[in-house]
C-alpha cells in the first residue's frame, strides 16, 4: 500500500497503468473471493436490506416491498408495552454481571499463571481450565440443570450438607442472573487468559531484571511491569465486550429460562426470537432486534471514543 | 530465563507468600474447574440410586454400565450422532473452501481494492440484519428443513477470515510468491501447490475452530430443521437434557405421591440416560482437545496480534 502511494505522487500515469495490470494480473484473487463475497452478500447484506420490514407490516405473500409501510408504529408499540422496561433492565444487568465477574478473572488467572514456573502443573491447570470452553451450550445447561435439581443436584445437596437452605436456583427469579453469570464464568475464565498470556509473553525481561535490582517484590513486578504491559490488549477486549453488551448469550439464556423465572431471564433477544419465530411477528420482532442492534453500534462507537481519548488504544 | 533472573537473588519472604497465594489460587481453579468434571464422569458409571441420593459424590459407586448400555440402544442418539458428523464434516469443507482462499486473497497487498474488501467484510462483524430477516432469507432460498440451513448461513465468519489473513501475511513471505510469478506460476497453483502446503497449522486451527462450532450448535436447528430425523445430537440432548428435566423441575411441586413414585422411576432412567450422554457428546471433543490444544492456542493468538 505504502509502495504505491510513493509512486502514485511521482507519477499518476505509470501508477494507473500498474494498478490496472495488477488488476488483470491477479484476476485469480478475485476468483478466490467470489465464494466470500457471495456468502456475504446472501447471508448478511441481503437480511440488512430486509431490515425494512421493521417499518412495514410484512405480509409474507406480498413480499417484502409490496408490504404496507408503517412507520415506527412497531417501536412505539415495543416501547409502550408493559415488559419494555423489564426487557432492557435484564438485558443490561445481565450484561454488566456478566462483565463485572466475567472480565477481570481471566486477566487474574492470566497473571498468576504468568507468575508460576512451566511445568506439570501449571499445564495440568491450563489444560484443565480450558477444556469447559468446549463443552456446547446444550450440554452446559443440561449440567447447570442437573447439579441444581430440587431432588438429586449435588450443589443443593452440598449447600444443604453445610446447613444452609438452598434456593430454588432453577425456578426463582432471583437466582436466574447469579446462576447464568457464575457458569459462565465457569466455563470461559480459563479460554480467556490465552489471549492475555500471549500478551504477557511480550514482557521485556530486562525490566524484571532492573526491577529486581532496586528490590521491587515479585507482586509489586507483577502490578508495575506486567500489568501495563497487557494494559492496550484489556483495553481492547473490554471495548469488543462493551459493544457486545445486549448481544447477551441468549441460545443458553434460551434454554434456561422457564414460564417461572421468565420474570428475570427474558432479554430482548430471547424476546425477539419467540416473537419472531414463535408467534410469527415478523415486522414487530424486527423492529425489536434492529432497536438492539443500534443500541450496541452506539455503545461499541461510543466506548470507542472514549478509550481514544483517555488511552492510546483503540479499535480505530 | 525467569530462572536466570530468579536463582542468583534469594526470594524474599514476601514473595514466598505471594507465590503461596499463587499457588493455592490456582489450586481452587484446579478443583473448581475440574469437580463438576469428574462428578458427570463416575455419575455416568455409578447406581443411579447412589448419585441421585449424593451417596456417590466423587469417585463411582456400584459401577453399571447401563446407562451407556441405554445411550447405545437409543436410535434417536445414534441418529443424532450420525446427523452431527455429517453436518461437521460438510460444514467444516465448506468453510475452509470459502475463509482460506479469501483469506489468502486479502492477505496479498497486491491486491487491488483488499481495503474494501476488508471494510465490505468487516462492516458484518458490527451490524447485522438480525434474527428474523435473516430466517427470511434462508427461507426464501428453500433451504428451511435441509441441511443446507446448517451449514449455508455460518459458510464464513469474519473472525476466522481475519486470522487467517493475519497468519498468511506473517508467513509466506513475499519473496516466495514474486519469485513463482517470475517462473510464470499462476495465482491458483502458487496457493493450490506452494502456500496452502506451507500453511497446515491454520487449515489445523480452522477446521477445529468451525469444526468444534458445528459439533456444538443447536439454535440452527431449532429455528430451520422441523423433522426429527434430520436433529443433530443437540437437539436430541437438549430434549433428554432439557426439556424433560426443566418440565420435571416445575411441576414438580404439585404431584401426588403415586405420580411421584411413578416420575421417580421414570426419573432413575432419565438421570442413568443423562451422564451418559453428557460424556457420549462431549468425549470426542475434550479427549482430542488436549493433543490440539496447541493448535487453538495458536489460533488465538494469531487472532490476537491484530487484534
Amino acid at each position: 500500500m505504502k509502495a504505491s502511494k510513493a509512486s502514485a505522487t511521482a507519477l499518476p500515469n505509470l501508477k494507473k497503468n500498474s494498478r490496472r495490470a495488477q488488476i488483470l494480473g491477479n484476476w485469480e484473487l478475485y476468483l478466490f473471493m467470489l465464494p466470500a463475497v457471495l456468502y456475504f452478500l446472501i447471508f448478511h447484506y441481503a437480511p440488512m436490506y430486509g431490515i425494512q420490514i421493521a417499518f412495514k407490516n410484512f405480509v409474507p405473500s406480498k413480499g417484502i416491498l409490496g408490504s404496507p409501510w408503517v412507520g415506527f408504529d412497531h417501536f412505539e408499540r415495543f416501547f409502550n408495552s408493559y415488559y419494555f422496561w423489564d426487557l432492557i433492565w435484564n438485558t443490561f444487568s445481565i450484561s454488566f454481571y456478566e462483565l463485572a465477574l466475567g472480565f477481570p478473572l481471566p486477566i487474574i488467572l492470566a497473571l498468576a499463571f504468568n507468575e508460576v514456573r512451566n511445568g506439570k502443573f501449571k499445564k495440568t491447570v491450563q489444560t484443565v481450565t480450558y477444556a469447559p470452553h468446549f463443552i456446547s451450550i446444550v450440554v452446559m445447561a443440561g449440567m447447570i440443570i442437573t447439579f441444581l435439581s430440587p431432588s438429586s443436584g449435588i450443589i443443593i445437596m452440598l449447600i444443604n450438607a453445610l446447613g444452609f437452605e438452598a434456593p430454588q436456583f432453577l425456578t426463582d427469579p432471583a437466582w436466574f442472573k447469579t446462576m447464568y453469570v457464575l457458569s459462565g464464568v465457569w466455563q470461559s475464565t480459563g479460554w480467556g487468559t490465552i489471549i492475555y498470556l500471549a500478551a504477557l509473553s511480550g514482557v521485556d525481561p530486562q525490566q524484571h531484571e532492573a526491577a529486581i535490582m532496586d528490590g521491587a517484590s515479585r507482586f509489586k513486578r507483577m502490578l508495575h511491569i506486567n500489568l501495563p504491559t497487557i494494559l492496550p490488549t484489556i483495553t481492547i477486549m473490554l471495548i469488543l465486550n462493551m459493544g457486545n453488551i445486549l448481544g447477551v448469550g441468549y441460545e443458553k439464556i434460551l434454554l434456561l429460562q422457564n414460564s417461572l423465572n421468565l420474570e428475570s431471564s427474558d432479554v430482548i433477544s430471547t424476546y425477539v426470537y419467540r416473537a419472531g419465530l414463535v408467534d410469527a411477528q415478523y415486522s414487530f420482532s424486527t423492529a425489536v432486534g434492529l432497536f438492539n442492534s443500534v443500541i450496541n453500534v452506539i455503545l461499541l462507537v461510543a466506548v470507542n471514543w472514549i478509550a481514544r481519548r483517555t488511552s492510546e488504544n483503540s479499535l480505530w | 530465563m525467569a530462572k536466570a533472573i530468579a536463582n542468583p537473588i534469594r526470594e524474599s519472604k514476601g514473595d514466598k507468600i505471594f507465590l503461596g497465594f499463587t499457588y493455592a489460587y490456582l489450586c481452587v481453579a484446579l478443583v473448581v474447574v475440574l469437580y463438576p468434571l469428574i462428578y458427570i464422569l463416575s455419575a455416568s458409571i455409578s447406581n443411579p440410586t447412589a448419585v441421585n441420593t449424593g451417596e456417590m459424590w466423587l469417585f463411582p459407586k456400584e459401577i453399571t454400565f447401563a446407562g451407556y448400555e441405554l445411550v447405545f440402544n437409543n436410535p434417536a442418539i445414534w441418529n443424532g450422532y450420525l446427523n452431527t458428523i455429517i453436518y461437521t464434516v460438510l460444514g467444516t469443507a465448506l468453510n475452509l473452501a470459502v475463509t482460506l482462499p479469501a483469506a489468502y486473497a486479502l492477505s496479498r497487498s497486491d491486491f487491488v481494492g483488499r481495503g474494501w474488501f476488508m471494510g465490505f467484510i468487516l462492516l458484518t462483524m458490527f451490524f447485522n440484519g438480525g434474527l428474523v430477516p435473516t430466517y427470511l432469507v434462508v427461507k426464501n432460498l428453500g433451504l428451511v428443513n435441509t441441511m443446507g440451513a446448517l451449514i449455508l448461513p455460518v459458510a464464513a465468519s469474519v473472525w476466522n477470515i481475519v486470522v487467517a489473513r493475519t497468519f498468511f501475511q506473517s508467513t509466506i513471505p513475499k519473496e516466495l510468491q514474486e519469485a513463482a510469478h517470475i517462473d510464470g506460476c499462476t495465482n491458483l497453483r502458487l496457493f493450490w501447490k506452494i502456500v496452502l502446503p506451507l500453511s497446515a497449522p491454520i487449515i489445523a486451527v480452522m477446521a477445529l475452530f468451525y469444526g468444534v462450532g458445528h459439533w456444538n450448535s443447536y439454535f440452527s436447528s431449532l429455528i430451520y430443521l422441523n423433522s426429527e430425523s434430520k436433529y443433530p445430537l443437540q437437539m436430541v440432548l437438549r430434549q433428554i437434557l432439557v426439556l424433560q428435566e426443566m418440565s420435571a423441575e416445575t411441576t414438580g411441586a404439585a404431584m401426588n405421591a403415586d405420580t411421584a413414585a411413578l416420575m421417580s422411576s421414570k426419573a432413575e432412567t432419565a438421570s442413568l440416560i443423562k451422564y451418559g450422554v453428557i460424556v457420549v457428546s462431549t468425549l470426542p471433543i475434550i479427549a482430542v482437545y488436549p493433543f490440539l490444544q496447541r493448535y487453538f492456542v495458536q489460533g488465538v493468538m494469531i487472532g490476537s496480534v491484530k487484534g
